[in-house]
């Protein structure tokens, strides 16, 4: 009877047959479906369409060294000058980065409890502590050193996190509870402890204004230091990220801990059978990775909000995507990092202040972004459709060549 | 049933069992703390719930220890948080208690919440009893929500509005199944990326058709009014039956008719025999020649189809209208109702009811100034009681067998 082999275990399949390959031919095939739907839906060519998103991304400012970026975006008649472009390209670039900031962190939140064979849905959640955690310590201790006061905030919001997928953890690891049922909840009991904290008279509403739905502002000793832009520019919480991915690779492939949770991801009976407590590489696999996405809410909430509200807590959904990020990203930290500013710039291309309305609605571009994520995780999942596409691709030749030889 | 049981009615008597007589005493011990401090009652002493829930939690106590494991634990916790619940609106000022609590509106109101999970939670049955876990019904709800609309929009007629909706429904539940059934995804992956798809086609599609005009008028879904209700002697109790359940959308009904189906289908057929055997046992029910891809197929699909009902009683029955991601969750909680109600139709029923009446007290409890905020907070209560549910804290949840794994047919 064959047994059914774990995620994990079929991710590294991935691995071996495609490494780059699969994730590229996912992200190509999702973006021709789209195309497709703007082709039949609107009657508008998609390419022009997919360009002016990639215009809004900002990412072009990366050559403009090189380059009048004018000529590569076709804005003459927009920007009068070079430097104008350049400036609007560097902002928006800044915008794309801070996204890609979060999507690392809660990609990683992903990543990591998959690589001990658990499903962490409950990203969005931790991320919703992590930033009840860093309004509750960086409105309050107003003076404090900001050296003292930021990493206090960031390491509450990183406990947070842990904690809120450490109940997932401890109770998969203890009575069996599945992962994915308890991180639903966790999520929803996140959503409506968050909205009733910043509802009017709720805990953590404003002092100032009594009739909006929102926290204070953080005080100024626990704002992030901005690196590159203005007030809302690219903050340093991007190398925290950066940071993040490298601690994910070295504790999982450095470490006695992450040894033992990628043998219980992998096989969680030979690795009980090793001496590998599987109970505690849940816990700790759970922790660890709630930790990244408490990070990513306080490192959102520090970095560029600096307030919270009902609204946010309703528009946001960085913690669902993350969970494509990680998907995509196959697990690993470099290809997370790359998926993490892929869907950074599509969600940053597609915004209503980015996108050219007269090029696209950006209120259609964004639903077309959730379809294009949506099909990035349908064809990640069926291993076998892209593989077996991939494969055949290679096949297709061979007869031609027996043929010739013949 | 038992085998004790089944003998008492094969005979034609009634064996009386204290143990379960003794459980069923212990929950309306509970019931009864709770409600002799709400109005109309409105008791002012806190003793009264004291003492009635605990007796309450003694009959439940007793009721475990003399065999009826499950029901003793649910009722003495049903008395707990009766007792509870009691000395809290003992407390409360009378006049707020009765700006919370009418309750004919707290029944219909309870209804009207309950029908989207009902439906939803019982299209999550059959895919689940069938071995394929399906945490796309939010999505599945939001595409029966939107296609309603539009395909009553353009047919004017409510009846064609609901079977395309359905239709819908069934089509994304299609994808849902080719990928986790053919394919052989992660069903939780394919469930993910199903909640993005229906969330993007659904708002591409309503802004591509409506823009910002909005989806104007529509065909409605119609009312069934009982007024004969009102008849009913005493006329107390006609009157509240006339206000809580004489003005019902026909689709409350339906989610009604819907669970005892299930209920037959599921356990008194041989369909639902196949499903149950194909999610419990995949390779046995092969063995004996049940085809497994095709029974998970029409499972899934058909589970599809009553997600989206939920969506359209939400659209064509009770809002009239369709804004983007307008399901909000609702397909989450009627997962967590057929998790909280063990994966059985009544159980999904009664926990539908339990979730609807929360969400039916939290926007009352905004009505008093000092308890708005709470109002809020009681919208976690039904995701928190899932979570001690799997806990296993009241009766454990127990999946069926072979839940989220693939079939590989040798």
């Amino acid at each position: 009877m064959a047994t059914r082999p774990s995620l994990t275990a079929r991710l590294s399949l991935h691995q071996r047959a495609g490494g780059l390959v699969v994730p590229l031919l996912t992200t190509l095939l999702a973006f021709v479906v789209a195309g497709i739907v703007v082709l039949v839906t609107t009657g508008k060519n998609p390419l022009p369409i997919f360009r002016g998103i990639f215009d809004g991304t900002g990412l072009l400012w990366l050559v403009h060294w090189a380059v009048d970026i004018r000529t590569i975006a076709g804005t003459h008649d927009l920007y009068a000058t070079e430097a104008d472009a350049v400036a609007v390209a560097a902002i928006n670039l800044q915008q794309t980065l801070i996204l890609t900031t979060t999507l690392i962190l809660t990609g990683l939140a992903v990543a990591f409890a998959f690589r001990c064979g658990l499903f962490n849905i409950g990203g969005q959640g931790q991320y919703l502590v992590g930033v009840i955690a860093a309004v509750v310590i960086g409105t309050n201790f107003a003076g404090m050193p900001r050296l003292v006061h930021v990493p206090l905030a960031l390491a509450c919001a990183g406990l947070a996190g842990a904690a809120w997928a450490g109940i997932a953890g401890f109770m998969r690891a203890t009575v069996g509870s599945h992962e994915v049922i308890t991180t639903i909840m966790l999520n929803w009991i996140a959503f409506w402890a968050g909205s009733y904290l910043f509802s009017i008279g709720g805990p953590l509403q404003s002092e100032t204004q009594k009739s909006v739905p929102i926290s204070d502002d953080v005080v100024e000793s626990a704002k992030l230091h901005v690196l590159w832009g203005g007030v809302q520019g690219l903050h340093v919480g991007f190398l925290i990220a950066i940071a993040a991915l490298v601690v994910f690779w070295a504790i999982l492939n450095r470490t006695t801990l992450g040894f033992g949770i990628r043998a219980v991801g992998l096989n969680p009976e030979a690795a009980r059978y090793a001496g590998i407590s599987v109970t505690r590489s849940y816990f700790l696999a759970m922790a660890i990775a709630g930790s990244f996405a408490g990070l990513a809410g306080g490192v959102d909430l520090l970095g560029w909000q600096f307030r919270f509200g009902q609204i946010d807590i309703q528009g946001s959904d960085v913690g669902f995507v993350g969970i494509a990020v990680a998907l995509l990203g196959r697990n690993r930290a470099l290809g997370i990092f790359l998926s993490a500013l892929l869907f950074a710039a599509l969600l940053t291309g597609t915004s209503a202040r980015n996108l050219d309305a007269e090029v696209f609605d950006p209120e259609l571009a964004g639903n077309l972004t959730l379809i294009i994520q949506g099909l990035i995780v349908l064809f990640v999942g069926a291993d076998l459709l892209i593989l077996s596409a991939w494969r055949a691709r290679r096949r297709l030749p061979r007869p031609w060549r027996r043929r010739e030889a013949a | 049933m038992s085998a004790q049981a089944e003998v008492a009615l094969a005979n034609g008597r009634i064996t009386f069992r204290p143990a379960r007589v003794a459980g069923v005493v212990s929950i309306a011990l509970g019931v009864l703390a709770f409600w002799v401090a709400l109005p109309p009652r409105t008791t002012r002493s806190e003793l009264v719930p004291v003492v009635l829930g605990l007796l309450g939690i003694a009959a439940g106590l007793f009721s475990w220890r003399k065999g009826e494991t499950r029901l003793g634990w649910t009722a003495a916790m049903i008395a707990l948080l009766g007792m509870l619940g009691g000395v809290l609106a003992a407390q409360a000022a009378v006049e707020n208690l009765k700006v919370v609590i009418t309750w004919s509106a707290v029944l219909a109101a309870t209804l009207r919440f309950a029908t989207p999970l009902i439906f939803a939670s019982i299209g999550g049955l059959f895919s689940e009893r069938s071995g394929v876990v399906n945490i796309g019904l939010e999505g599945m709800m939001l595409m029966g929500a939107f296609f309603a609309v539009l395909g009553g929009d353009k047919t004017d007629s409510w009846v064609l509005g609901l079977l395309i909706g359905m239709a819908s429904g069934a089509a994304l539940a299609l994808v849902h199944a080719f990928f986790s059934i053919q394919l052989r995804s992660d069903q939780i992956v394919s469930g993910t990326a199903i909640n993005f798809l229906a969330l993007g086609i659904t708002g591409y599609l309503y802004i591509d058709t409506y823009g910002q005009e909005g989806t104007g008028d529509l065909p409605e879904v119609p009312n069934v009014n009982l007024d004969w209700l009102s008849r009913i002697p005493p006329e107390g109790l006609g009157s509240f039956l006339e206000k809580s359940i004489g003005h019902l959308n026909l689709m409350v009904w339906l989610a009604f008719l819907t669970v005892v189906l299930a209920w037959v289908v599921m356990f008194r057929t041989t369909i639902g025999l196949r499903i149950r055997s194909v999610g419990e046992h995949p390779r046995a029910a092969d063995t004996v020649g049940i085809s497994v891809y095709a029974t998970r197929y029409a499972a899934v699909t058909l589970s599809g189809a009553l997600a989206a009902l939920g969506g359209v009683y939400l659209s064509l029955g009770f809002v009239h209208s369709f804004t983007e991601n307008m399901t909000a969750g609702r397909g989450f909680i009627a997962l967590a109702a057929l998790i909280f109600g063990k994966w059985r139709p009544f159980g999904a029923l009664g926990a539908a009811m339990l979730f609807g009446f929360a969400s039916a007290i939290a926007p009352r409890l905004q009505n008093v100034e000092s308890w708005a905020t709470y109002g809020t907070l009681f919208q976690a209560l039904p995701y928190l009681l899932t979570l001690i549910a799997v806990a296993g804290v009241i009766g454990r949840s127990i999946p069926p067998a072979a839940i989220g794994r693939p079939y590989i047919k040798q």
